[in-house]
């Protein structure tokens, strides 16, 4: 007697799932569940591109057509990561040009990707539709050109925050003039001269499906209006440089552009603005949810006076220029804000050279009430402003404070900080991120442990005074993804001790702390299913006493077992031996 | 002064000089200023001494290092970036965010025997521009097409600012506003001027 649904009845309820977690969940029910799951999955996310080998991918999953991968951890946009570390994508190409000629996307993120990788990306998969490339290096324009030419059906290029060789400007003639199907274009990262404007042009006039276009600083601003007039069914536009000499024909071109795009609703770019072209925007304002002004050296009034036009804002990209009383008119302005990053003009700067303070945080919290995501860098704090802003807040996901000098104590009473971000995690039930900075000792971890359970990624710098804080985290944070730490006094204790819990994370970052040669090769030991990889890239760890401390540490769960990339200054500690 | 740490401190001289303020740390530019125990010593404005390669020479040669000292409050004066620890404020890309690009432009005068560079992004107009050629190429004289204002002469030669654009053209300077023109610029070159040459050899 069967009690279950035949297979395809199955097959296409499990096609209504599409998220990665629930089709995981969907998989562990029964063993044919699992079957039945696997040769219906399409999409696959893979955190770490070392936790698992493409063979072992491709053997559960055989019929993929969309495929996510990161490589290289959080730290190393911080050039913490030396160069050679690893990430590359190449491997996975290979074994996918075989196993899955019909994959249709590739997203990639922290990879090293070669310009070999994308020729073969570009001659193996026919009905290839998307390649994301988010802070990826290590191809030129070459490659570029042959993604171009080669992907016939090519709907999404995006090359966000990535490293590219320039060779050629010219390799956005390779799009063929049959090319009409792209749907988003970004291609904010490149350099000066490395787009042929004319050429860019043609393909947005002749896409009339592109929705997010993205150009870089090449493109002055007398071409915006050529190009947005092309493309009046854009929702999403990254300026280039938005800097001329004012003339009012330029100007009332540009507007007269702008108010043609009655769908766009997310504005970027930027680079180098005169203040006077910025009422060209006005028209498209009162719908735009998103705003990235992080690269515009525009001053607080200037800011002011355009987040006032507004009110549907939902997410602000800003500079400190802003400053306390920019985020005062924010918060009076934008009521459906939810998402605010505040970066640093000039962050290596001895001086406080803007006006931006606490109280432009507290101010947004009081008065945008859905705000759920904080990057904020600052100089000065205090325990009663995240006190506040925690009580204002209470469905902040994520909240990142970095304020600049480490180990700032509170500047009215001279205390840790601890109360200010145990207050943070204690009102804010739902916090997924967090980023912690200032003088903080371990009653921050004990508070972090106690209340942040849904905490998923903790990121830890020049705080702590012992072991203790590292224990507090691992053992109360049941739901932690991904730590990282730099600079704290934690130490083998604490590591030793939680081993167990490292194989329920992604990964674990320390560098500059107090971890041991000789803990690691333990833990390496101990722990057959996590990669203990050392790096150090002034002398091998075993040239020095077991008991010196490493210099960057990077603990990862995997299945595979150790990987065989590793340039000469990362050591693996595999069962007791190194392996390098 | 005793000596601190191992590192000998010169005797305050007759000027009063607060040595102890000038403190030369013997670590190199740029590297963690963090000590084990978790110490930062980012919180001192001593910018320019941490910047600076402590090779001095001798200790004990105290006028040396005494007229170091009296150069360094000088400096500190002036706003300078603090020592960096690698990584930190945690930002990506800078100076890609909040500072302006340099645009770097070789500029080489014919009879000159070497060539100079100029950062196009320090001028807002190209009289601004041609004022600092004219410094650092003192010996010759710059036609100012601009104002049509002869400049002062030096050895009678006058001569033209021209660039080579983006085609490949030699272009006279000037013909395009200022910003809008200033991707396009590869390298500047001053040619002699052979019309006002010619012009000036019949009266000689």
């Amino acid at each position: 007697m069967t009690y279950s649904f035949p297979d395809e009845v199955l097959e296409h309820v499990f096609s209504f799932i599409q998220s990665v977690k629930d089709r995981n969940a969907v998989s562990t029910v029964c063993k044919s569940w699992f079957e039945i799951e696997r040769w219906c999955r399409r999409k696959v996310f893979i955190g770490n591109c070392y936790a698992v080998s493409p063979r072992m991918v491709i053997k559960r999953f055989p019929e993929v057509r969309s495929i996510e991968l990161k490589g290289k951890p959080h730290f190393a946009d911080f050039n913490l990561v030396p160069d050679g570390w690893g990430g590359y994508v190449l491997p996975w190409i290979v074994e996918m040009a075989g196993a899955y000629p019909g994959l249709e996307e590739i997203r990639l993120k922290r990879m090293v990707v070669t310009d070999e990788s994308l020729e073969l990306i570009a001659k193996s998969f026919k009905n290839f539709k998307v390649l994301v490339l988010f802070s990826c290096e290590g191809f030129s324009t070459d490659g570029l050109a042959a993604i171009a030419s080669g992907c016939k059906n090519l709907r999404e290029l995006d090359l966000r925050e990535s490293e590219v060789d320039d060779l050629s400007g010219h390799w956005l003639t390779h799009f063929p003039e049959t090319c009409t199907s792209l749907v988003s274009l970004n291609i904010s990262c490149l350099g000066s001269d490395e787009v042929s404007l004319s050429a860019l042009e043609r393909l947005v006039g002749r896409c009339p499906n592109l929705t997010s276009l993205r150009v870089n600083r090449a493109v002055t601003l007398d071409r915006i209006a050529n190009i947005l007039r092309c493309a009046p069914q854009l929702i999403d536009f990254g300026t280039g440089n938005y800097t001329a000499e004012l003339r009012p024909d330029v100007l009332s071109n540009l507007a007269g552009a702008f108010s043609s795009c009655k769908e766009l609703k997310s504005l970027s770019g930027f680079w180098d603005v005169v203040p006077a072209y910025l009422p060209a925007l006005y028209s498209v304002c009162s719908r735009l949810t998103s705003l990235n002004l992080s690269y515009a050296t525009i001053q607080s009034a200037e800011i002011i006076k355009l987040v006032s036009h507004c009110p549907s804002l939902q997410r602000l990209l800003v500079l400190d220029y802003i400053e306390d009383s920019g985020l005062e008119a924010l918060a009076s302005s934008c009521k459906d804000l939810q998402e605010l990053r505040v970066f640093p003009s000039d962050p290596f700067g001895a001086e406080l050279n803007v006006s931006l303070t606490e109280q432009g945080l507290v101010a947004v919290s009081l008065g945008c009430p859905k705000l759920q995501s904080v990057l904020y860098f600052c100089r000065r704090m205090t325990n009663a402003a995240l006190v506040t802003t925690a009580q204002n807040c209470p469905n902040m996901t994520r909240f990142r404070l970095c304020i600049i000098e480490p180990k700032t104590a509170d500047y009215l009473t001279l205390e840790p900080l601890d109360v200010g971000f145990g207050a943070i995690v204690e009102h804010c039930k739902d916090l997924r991120r967090l980023s912690l900075s200032g003088l903080l000792t371990d009653r921050v971890f004990e508070y972090i442990g106690t209340y942040a359970k849904k905490l998923e990624m903790l990121s830890v710098a020049f705080a702590g005074d012992s072991d203790l804080g590292l224990h507090h985290v691992l053992s109360g944070c049941e739901g932690l993804r991904k730590l990282e730490i730099r600079d704290c006094p934690f130490g083998d204790k604490a590591l030793l001790a939680n081993a167990a819990k490292l194989e329920t994370m992604r990964s674990l970052w320390m560098s500059s702390c107090t971890v041991s040669f000789g803990a690691c090769k333990l833990l390496g030991e101990k722990m057959p299913r996590l990669n203990v990889e050392v790096i150090d890239e002034t002398e091998p760890p075993d040239a020095r006493p077991e008991s010196c401390p490493v210099d960057k540490l990077y603990v990862y769960r995997s299945v595979s077992g150790p990987r065989f990339d590793m340039p000469p200054f990362v050591w693996t500690m595999d069962e007791g031996k190194i392996l390098h | 002064m005793s000596p601190e740490n191992g590192k000998l401190l010169p005797e305050t001289d007759a000027g009063g000089l607060n040595f102890k303020a000038t403190e030369l740390t013997l670590g190199l530019p740029g590297e963690s200023r963090v000590t084990s125990d978790g110490v930062a010593k980012l919180g001192s404005k001593r910018g320019f001494s941490e910047t600076v390669d402590l090779s001095l020479g001798d200790n004990k040669d105290s006028n040396k290092l005494g007229q170091f000292q009296i150069n360094v409050p000088e400096a500190a004066k002036s706003p300078v970036s603090k020592a960096q620890v690698v990584g930190w404020p945690p930002v990506r890309g800078y100076p890609k965010r909040g500072t302006k690009s340099c645009k770097y432009v070789k500029v080489a005068v014919d009879g000159a025997p070497y060539l100079r560079k100029v950062d196009l992004e320090m001028y807002n107009t190209y009289q601004q521009l041609l004022t600092s050629l004219e410094d650092m190429f003192s010996c010759f004289t710059i036609r100012n097409y601009l104002n049509d204002k002869k400049l002062e002469r030096v050895n009678g030669i006058e001569y033209v600012p021209t660039y080579e654009d983006k085609d490949g053209d030699w272009m006279l300077v000037g013909d395009v506003p200022w910003h809008s023109s200033n991707d396009t610029y590869k390298t500047f070159k001053r040619k002699l001027n052979e019309e006002a040459l010619y012009m000036k050899h019949p009266r000689n």
